[in-house]
């Protein structure tokens, strides 16, 4: 049995008395224990509803799901202690509150023991750096200090699965750096099990083995990130930086696509080696510096949403 | 739902969330202890309004000023304590709005407790402490027998329970309509109002639907009039006087039905 089982999972909405929203449509996948997996897809394709049954806030229409064994709607409450759950665009802290009095109810309602609570809250200060912030409240926050008291909110109970539905919505480029990273060492050091829903594919990108795609309700794509990488088939690009000007590049097994100065942009397969393309170019040109462009999995993923 | 160590449990975690809020509003003491004994004499002038209605008359639907007191306090006290334990139930509309409703969903207590608790305001206890001014000054002039002393008793605690079924099954409706606040508030406050004076004032197809549909009667008035030694003005047997905890049982058990249902039918808010 899988940590979590989703076996033909609809949700509708009823809107206007006749029509049915489709929000998710019969979705199956399986997520085991310490997987990180990013779920991506468009505006309005069914990622939060997904997060919501699976956190047993909403009732699913039909189908099938086990959280831990359980059905979430049924045993929400028992549940929750196993699960952590970050609404990125929501906060779960109390608004007008420091946030030490949030932590502190947390553990209160959560009865974590008071040794690991501090444990876990001095650990997350630390690797969150929010230290300063306790006596602030939450209102006063910018939106990463509050997403970093969020997460540390969802995690203080120990977990063994967190949901994230779009936690870097908003943040700025470090923020979003420091929270993958975090992202990262939690599950390295816990296991903790990650769902991670979010338009950044970055996000993804640093943090996802595997990668669920949806659209319109319907999972479109699920597999590995290389996976989905290669799928978009097409080709990586070589990027060569010359010592000077050159006429375009000529070497077997690439095309120069672009010159611009002593730039030059060459492509070959995705799934062709770089190494023979890489030492063809070293040996008959003056190389200051090279590198390699992964397939921009966007347009691979734009591609899956048009392939329907 | 019954094991009374959850029950336990749930209490302490109610105790806990209100706590918190009640030691927030503490860090502005001065502003507390104003709103407070603001609200409570404002909620006074309720009953000095009726306590001028009798320089005109000596009696209202045959009780006197002392009588209608025993009533007013009674339904008062209720309410006042059901709406102080469980009134914020009445925002839960805003809860589904901000999506705050969903956090509480994925925490380890119950919802209901989650939602009664949140932004508890212990200033509304100002309401209690009139109400039960008034229904002690009421009491002096009751001819006190032991069982009429647990009647009272058992009143105000059915009166309580009543007065929160009728919060948690109407706030109910905002799973539904998230902007239905007025609709609830009009059971609650208004079954309040009416329960504030003798019921023989009203027609007998009033006080009927008052019994049979809308049971907010057993609140106060049957369990009162034998306490004040009263026979019932529209001839309804004595055993109604003794029926307010059933109906109270009944009414919750009722309610919490109805939470359940909109818990299930919950739709959360679009993105
Ligand atoms: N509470 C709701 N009532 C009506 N429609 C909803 C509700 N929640 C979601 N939807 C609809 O379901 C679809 C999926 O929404 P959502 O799961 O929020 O998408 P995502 O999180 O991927 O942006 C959308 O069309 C949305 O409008
Ligand atoms: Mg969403």
């Amino acid at each position: 049995m899988s940590l979590i089982e989703v076996r033909d999972l609809r949700r509708t909405f009823r809107v206007r008395r006749r029509d049915d929203v489709v929000a998710v449509h019969d979705v199956s996948f399986d997520i085991e224990p310490g997987e990180m997996v990013g779920y991506i897809g468009p505006n309005g394709a069914g990622k939060s509803t997904t997060i919501k049954m699976l956190t047993g806030i909403l009732v699913p229409t039909s189908g099938h799901l086990r959280v831990a064994g359980v059905d979430p709607s049924k045993r929400r409450t028992a549940l929750a202690s196993r699960i952590g759950v970050v609404f990125g665009q929501r906060t779960t802290l109390w608004w007008d509150l420091p946030l030490r009095d949030s932590f502190e109810l947390l553990q209160k309602i959560y009865r974590i023991p008071p040794a690991r609570y501090r444990q876990n809250l001095d650990r997350f200060l630390e690797l969150l750096d929010l230290g300063d912030l306790l006596d602030t409240p939450v209102r006063q926050l910018s939106l990463g200090q509050r997403m970093r008291g969020d997460i540390t909110a969802a995690l203080l109970h120990d977990p063994e699965i967190l949901y994230l539905d779009e936690p870097t919505i908003g943040l700025d480029v470090v923020s979003k750096g420091r929270l993958r990273e975090f992202l990262r060492a939690l599950n390295a050091e816990r296991a903790t099990t990650l769902l991670l829903t979010t338009h950044d594919l970055q996000d993804i990108e640093a943090l996802c083995d595997r990668v669920m795609v949806i659209d319109h309700g319907s999972l479109v794509f699920d597999g590995a990130l290389t996976q989905l990488q290669a799928r978009g088939g097409s080709s990586r690009t070589l990027v060569v930086d010359l010592v000077d000007e050159r006429p375009a590049i000529e070497v077997p097994g690439a095309v120069t696509v672009r010159v611009d100065g002593p730039r030059q942009w060459l492509t070959f397969p995705a799934d062709a080696s770089a190494a023979p393309i890489v030492s063809a170019v070293a040996a008959g040109y003056d190389v200051a510096d090279l590198s390699i462009q992964e397939p921009d999995i966007e347009d691979v993923i734009r591609e899956l949403y048009a392939g329907r | 739902m019954a094991d009374p160590r959850a029950l336990a449990r749930h209490a302490r975690a109610y105790v806990d969330i209100s706590a918190l809020w009640v030691r927030a509003a503490m860090a502005y003491r001065a502003s507390w202890w104003m709103l407070t004994i603001g609200g409570f004499l404002i909620t006074g002038i309720d009953f000095v309004g009726i306590w001028i209605l009798f320089h005109n008359v000596d009696a209202l639907g045959g009780f006197t000023l002392q009588e209608v007191a025993f009533l007013y306090g009674g339904s008062g006290v209720a309410m006042a304590l059901a709406d102080l334990f469980v009134g914020r139930i009445e925002r839960i509309g805003q809860m589904i709005r901000l999506g705050k409703l969903d956090q509480m969903m994925v925490r380890p207590v119950p919802l209901l407790v989650q939602v009664c608790a949140d932004e508890f305001a212990l200033r509304r206890i100002a309401r209690v402490l009139q109400a039960a001014l008034v229904l002690g000054w009421g009491c002096t002039y009751v001819d006190w027998t032991p069982s009429r002393a647990l009647l009272t008793g058992v009143m105000i605690a059915a009166g309580t329970a009543i007065f929160f079924a009728l919060f948690i099954g109407f706030a109910c409706i905002q799973f539904w309509t998230t902007d239905s606040a007025e609709v609830a508030n009009a059971f609650t406050y208004g079954g309040n109002t009416l329960t504030s004076y003798p019921l023989s004032v009203f027609p007998s197809e009033v006080v009927k639907g008052l019994t049979f549909f809308f049971p907010i009667a057993f609140v106060n008035w049957y369990p009162s009039l034998q306490v004040l030694g009263r026979d019932d003005p529209f001839g309804y047997p004595d055993w109604t006087q003794y029926l307010s905890p059933v109906v109270a049982v009944a009414l919750v058990a009722l309610a919490l039905l109805v939470w359940r249902t909109g818990v299930r039918q919950y739709r959360s808010t679009g993105s």
